[in-house]
């Protein structure tokens, strides 16, 4: 008997608090985002410019780019930021999202300890260089978790004649862990490993770590934002959402993005149509 | 390691100049632990109580699945409520996910098989000396319940400080459904979490001081309270 009313009471007191909470984020919105613009501190930068001139409250969950989208397709968010176009297309395609905006880029780098065992210091050829780090037998360590960091890295190595699959464990080391736990793990055992530039040049752990090999073509990476679509999830605050992502994309928005540096290097480049 | 010295001086200049964002943070990772704690005791206690007293088919299998359960990995838990409070789950109209309440709801569900499976060992152990008193008193077992929880209130502290502990020092069920937002869900080990993410190894190691020396306040303080109350009880 007092198992149950004391049961009770315990739901009671979850309905109430609960409703209270959600009574305090009416003009606010949950952005499911990438870990770089957030480690990075770009968001630090924007977010109190934007809620000044709309009142409107951004909550921030980064994750990985493959998370995000789950997590917006079970409609846990009102707007979607990440890095892997084909997906992002993909999800507005499924009517998940309403329409997908290019935002800005910066590039991808392939960073490792100076000594440089595999020999790929000033390589330009992204494919070249990873060829040669499974050759030489060093380490490489790879996100393994499906966000838009590690598709791109995926995507560079089906385009050598390497399958790093075959080395998983031994010299291909998959962590299956965010960005700057990678990062940490990577210059813990001096493996090679390929980074966003805006997550390498914030990441506080570099170790003796130096960028090898830049500037690829295919290295590029684009970043986009999409308002979840709230014909298929009801609870998406359309109006506010929509008004975030106007404001990255106008005028205003695009220069603040410019703008941000950090030990004076930028590391976004607006680049919306 | 320079990063020791450097985390000792980082915390205690975090905590002398009162940072704000720390302040926030701690408040917010005392109230959802201490809040999970209390529903913990809550429903543990009743049932852990009754569990001990009651004796029916299949009870062994009960205790060993609670204490199991003690055993359950908060980023299970974790994934479990957020497939419940997601949008698309069954409770997602509710609108709980990353909020501090949804934080609260993980952390009572980790610790409650905690309070359940020590308390009920205290309680039998008890419930030993007790029964023939409650035979004769005929008490029934709502009244022998709160009988023993009474009795053992100083005992059953320390559960309470056990599954406080396993609350305040987890990350895998609080990072999943409360999303590690700023200033509305990040808590000690999420932010401890993000700083090791952000490869500021001092920052999270002055963070993870502090978060110790909060245990140990907590710790200190029921320590206090239980002396002081042993004292009154039996002087």
């Amino acid at each position: 008997m007092f198992v149950k009313t004391s049961r009770v009471g315990v739901l009671v007191a979850a309905l109430f608090l609960g409703a209270n909470a959600g009574a305090a984020q009416d003009q606010s919105i949950i952005v499911q985002s990438t870990t770089s613009t957030a480690n990075s501190g770009l968001y630090d930068h924007l977010l109190p410019m934007f809620s000044e001139e709309t009142g409107i409250e951004v909550n921030v969950v980064a994750v990985g780019t493959g998370q995000a989208i789950r997590n917006a397709r079970n409609c846990d968010g009102d707007v979607l930021l990440v890095h892997a176009k084909p997906a992002e297309e993909e999800f507005v395609a499924d009517g998940m999202g309403v329409e997908r905006f290019d935002l800005m880029y910066n590039d991808f780098v392939i960073v490792g300890p100076d000594e440089d065992p595999a020999g790929i210091g000033g390589m330009t050829d992204a494919q070249d260089s990873l060829e040669r780090i499974a050759e030489s037998g060093a380490l490489f360590a790879s996100r393994g978790d499906e966000s838009g960091t590690h598709k791109k890295e995926t995507s560079l190595w089906s385009d050598t004649g390497v399958d790093p699959g075959e080395g998983s464990g031994e010299w291909y080391r998959e962590t299956g862990s965010g960005m700057g736990a990678t990062l940490n793990a990577a210059v813990g055992m001096d493996a090679y490993v390929m980074t966003d530039r805006a997550t390498w040049i914030s990441f506080r752990n570099k170790g003796d770590f130096v960028v090898h090999v830049e500037g690829d073509e295919d290295l590029f990476n684009q970043y986009g934002v999409i308002l979840v679509n709230p014909e298929k999830c009801g609870n998406v605050n359309a109006e506010a959402g929509q008004a975030f992502i106007d404001w990255l994309i106008s005028e205003t928005g695009q220069e603040a993005i410019g703008a941000y540096t950090l030990n004076g290097q930028q590391l976004f480049f607006p680049n919306a149509d | 390691m320079q990063d020791f010295g450097e985390a000792f001086g980082l915390a205690l200049s975090l905590v002398v100049s009162g940072d704000a964002d720390l302040v926030e943070i701690v408040a917010l990772s005392l109230r959802v632990s201490l809040t999970a704690t209390g529903l913990a005791c809550l429903i543990g206690l009743p049932l852990g109580a009754l569990v001990a007293i009651t004796r029916f088919r299949g009870r062994n299998a009960v205790l060993i699945l609670f204490n199991a359960l003690m055993g359950l990995p908060p980023v299970v838990v974790g994934l479990l409520v957020y497939l419940h409070l997601s949008r698309a789950g069954p409770f997602g109209f509710l609108g709980l996910l990353y909020t501090p309440m949804a934080m609260i709801i993980a952390q009572m569900i980790l610790i409650t098989p905690i309070v359940v499976a020590l308390s009920r060992q205290i309680l039998e152990d008890l419930h030993a000396e007790y029964a023939d008193q409650f035979r004769s008193l005929v008490l029934s077992r709502r009244q022998q319940v709160m009988a023993l929880i009474w009795d053992a209130r100083f005992s059953l502290m320390t559960v309470g400080l056990a599954g406080f502990g396993r609350a305040v020092a987890e990350v895998g069920a609080v990072m999943i459904v409360g999303g590690n937002i700023d200033h509305l869900t990040r808590v000690m080990t999420t932010a401890i979490a993000l700083e090791t993410s952000k490869g500021d190894l001092a920052l999270a190691l002055a963070l993870g001081l502090v978060l110790m020396v909060i245990a140990l306040g907590v710790n200190a303080l029921v320590q206090s309270l239980r002396m002081t109350a042993v004292r009154h009880a039996y002087a």
